[in-house]
């Protein structure tokens, strides 16, 4: 079993999450990252993904769309604009946001702001992944 | 003396007052509380988000960065919370003297993004330029709301028009003490905790420093600008409360003074009568 550290998910409604993990998986703007204890001093950007916590009694998943990550060798500090654990989704939004996102990427329409679209189009596919 | 009709008028008046005071502290008790676990809920993000910053950029040496440092204008932009509405005793007035007490901000060159209508009044009436004005945001702050003014000021910082960013607002200690605030926001200063031995550990940045902090620094500041939204709109109910409080206590010391009056008043005007009446009948007997 891999050594516990400190593992801190805060957004700017609440404290998300406050406990020990052995690993921490989720997604920066430069791909999949998992992370143990003593991991070199890393500052990463946050892109929307599956944030999945490995605590001793299993594994814990929940979205996180936007923020920050600061990793120190004891520990994660996540700061997040949004996070949401999966029974707070709602589901119903999501889904349309992505036939929303789907239709602006495919009617391409002249003024369309692609980046923010696939964003958005990502977001809803992170959440509506949740739903399993 | 006045008269009885004239203290009995006055009375009533001072008892109409005081029901509208009495009912605005009610209204601002229970909206203090809503809005102070609001801002109790939020202040871990909004320190976290402070030291990581600061505990970053003390780490990351000597990197340079458009937000590191100040811009070649010599304006000073400053982001000014105050309320929509007034009869919060000082609340408003203390963020507006705030800034111009500061010689850092002439009002020839400092520019006001102002939330509140009262303190955009305010800081107008002194001659500052308004250069952006959100009232509605104070009513019910949300994020979303913070990074769109962050979006706005940043464009400007980085076309140059403004050097620096202060964010003027009230802290909320507790429900009889608020303190106004200002905090440099741009270019951000390098914090004085962990710069000692945690300077060894130098700091990695994935993809890289310039991109990290692009995307940290707006972040930052956002939530800087959010907490003190929250922060702010506590305090405003706060004052309020403690102003309308000591609003009805005092309408209520006026009213037992004039009642006493209107009854001595009253007393004397009997005792008048009845010295007339035994006056006369003495007079014809």
């Amino acid at each position: 079993m891999a050594e516990m550290m400190k593992l801190k998910v805060i957004t700017p409604e609440r404290n998300f999450y406050d406990g020990e993990a052995s690993m921490v998986e989720f997604t920066t703007t430069e791909g999949d990252i998992g992370i143990y204890k003593d991991h070199i001093p890393l500052t990463a950007i946050v892109a929307p993904g599956v944030l999945t916590i490995h605590e001793p009694e299993g594994k814990r998943e929940a979205a996180l769309i936007s923020g920050f990550a600061e990793i120190l060798p004891d520990g994660v500090t996540i700061l997040a604009e949004v996070a949401e654990w999966p029974d707070e989704i709602d589901y119903s939004r999501a889904q349309e946001a992505k036939e929303r996102a789907e239709r602006r990427l495919q009617e391409k329409a002249p003024n369309l702001d692609v980046a923010r679209a696939e964003l958005a189009l990502k977001r809803a596919l992170v959440r509506l992944d949740m739903r399993k | 003396m006045a008269s009885m009709r004239d203290i009995k008028r006055r009375r009533v008046s001072i008892q109409n007052t005081e029901q509208i005071t009495k009912a605005m502290k009610l209204v601002s008790t229970v909206k203090l509380q809503k809005s102070r676990t609001k801002a109790e809920n939020s202040k871990p993000y909004f320190n976290m988000m402070y030291q990581t910053v600061s505990s970053l950029l003390a780490r990351s040496g000597n990197i340079e960065h458009r937000y590191l440092k100040a811009g070649d204008s010599r304006k000073v932009a400053v982001i000014a919370i105050t309320s929509n509405r007034g009869l919060a005793g000082g609340y408003n007035n203390n963020i507006i003297r705030m800034v111009m007490g500061d010689e850092r901000f002439p009002s020839d060159r400092t520019v006001i993004y102002s939330i509140g209508n009262k303190g955009k009044d305010g800081f107008a009436r002194k001659g500052y330029e308004i250069a952006g004005d959100y009232p509605e945001v104070i009513e019910e702050p949300v994020y979303q709301d913070a990074s769109d003014i962050t979006k706005v000021v940043l464009d400007s910082f980085e076309k140059g028009e403004i050097g620096e960013i202060y964010l003027a607002y009230t802290t909320f200690k507790n429900t009889v003490s608020q303190v106004p605030t200002l905090l440099k926001l741009l270019p951000v200063e390098a914090g004085e905790e962990g710069q000692g031995e945690r300077k060894e550990t130098l700091m990695n940045y994935e993809p890289n420093e310039d991109l990290v902090l692009d995307q940290l620094v707006p972040k930052y500041m956002s939530s800087m600008i959010y907490g003190a939204l929250l922060e702010s709109v506590a305090s405003e109910n706060g004052a309020r409360m403690t102003a309308m409080d000591s609003a009805t206590s005092n309408a209520e010391e006026m009213i037992e003074e004039l009642s006493l009056q209107y009854n001595r008043a009253r007393q004397g005007s009997i005792t008048q009568e009845l010295t007339e009446i035994i006056a006369g009948a003495n007079a014809i007997s």
